[in-house]
């Protein structure tokens, strides 16, 4: 799946990484917790939150993930949507909530790790 | 390669700086081309490391040392010490306040975590005097 195709199955708004779209990702995790989302070696590349803090994108940025989406509408200080855009991780919000935008996209077929 | 050493200062009062250092690491691995696995395991090890040594140890120093055949991580701090290390390396087992949940830490997945991406962990600790945590990575093959 392209992270363009996320944007537009939750009509989610794009806050940094808009030329990064076109990268594609196969794997992603929910989660309000960094460790669990630490807990897998394994390519995730999409990360979805109701966190907003810069250990988000820090954790992302650990795991080499790509994505991070923001749920239930929320938007982060500047401060951390620019440390997004500086390791190129696309960061997005859609008002969704958790469980929902999690269930589009895996019916989509973006798969989880187990 | 020649072993390359790298050393961090870790703030304990800045929450938002947590995880700088382990950023560093990661960049410096990168450049000299291990492979991505390795990478991920010594970033998962190292933020979680760097982490608690912010949440719970009140900071300290982090040094790295790098060579191709074993990344060695040790994390230095004077804070409290971990009364029983047996307890806290189960999953689930945290003491962590509610601030820090509320911030995504806290799951009591961190040492796990450490003990499961290292080839080899040892904690020492006393407390009241502190905690040294060093982890061993190798690179597969
Ligand atoms: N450097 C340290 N100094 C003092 N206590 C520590 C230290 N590191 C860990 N601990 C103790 O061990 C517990 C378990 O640590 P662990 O990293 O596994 O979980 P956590 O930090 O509470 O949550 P998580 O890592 O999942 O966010 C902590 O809650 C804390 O009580
Ligand atoms: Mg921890």
């Amino acid at each position: 799946m392209l992270i363009r195709e996320i944007k537009d199955i939750l009509e989610a708004k794009v806050l940094c990484g808009e030329d990064l779209l076109d990268t594609e990702v196969k794997s992603a995790c929910g989660s309000d917790l960094m460790s669990d989302v630490l807990a897998f070696v394994k390519e995730q590349s999409v990360l979805l939150t109701g966190l907003m803090n810069p250990q988000v994108v820090r954790t992302a940025d650990m795991m080499d993930m790509r994505c991070i989406v923001f749920v239930r509408g929320k938007e982060p200080e500047q401060s951390v949507v620019e440390l997004a855009r500086q390791r190129d991780i696309v960061m997005m919000t859609t008002a969704q909530r958790m469980f929902v935008a999690c269930g589009k996209l895996y019916s989509a077929g973006l798969v989880g790790n187990s | 390669m020649e072993k390359l050493k790298l050393h961090y200062d870790v703030d304990g009062e800045d929450f938002t700086s947590a995880g700088e250092a382990s950023t560093d690491v990661k960049r410096v691995l990168r450049r000299l081309g291990f492979d991505s696995d390795t990478m991920r395991r010594v970033a998962i090890c190292m933020y979680e490391g760097e982490i608690n040594l912010v949440i719970h140890g009140g900071g300290g120093v982090a040094d790295v040392e790098v060579d191709e055949n074993e990344i060695v991580i040790v994390l230095v701090d004077h804070g409290p010490g971990i009364p029983d290390v047996e307890q806290a390396m189960q999953e689930g087992w945290s003491t962590a306040s509610q601030t820090v949940r509320e911030l995504g830490f806290g799951a009591g997945m961190g040492l796990p975590n450490m003990k499961r991406y290292s080839d080899e962990i040892a904690i020492e600790s006393t407390v009241g005097e502190g905690t040294t945590v060093t982890m061993k990575i190798r690179p597969a093959g």
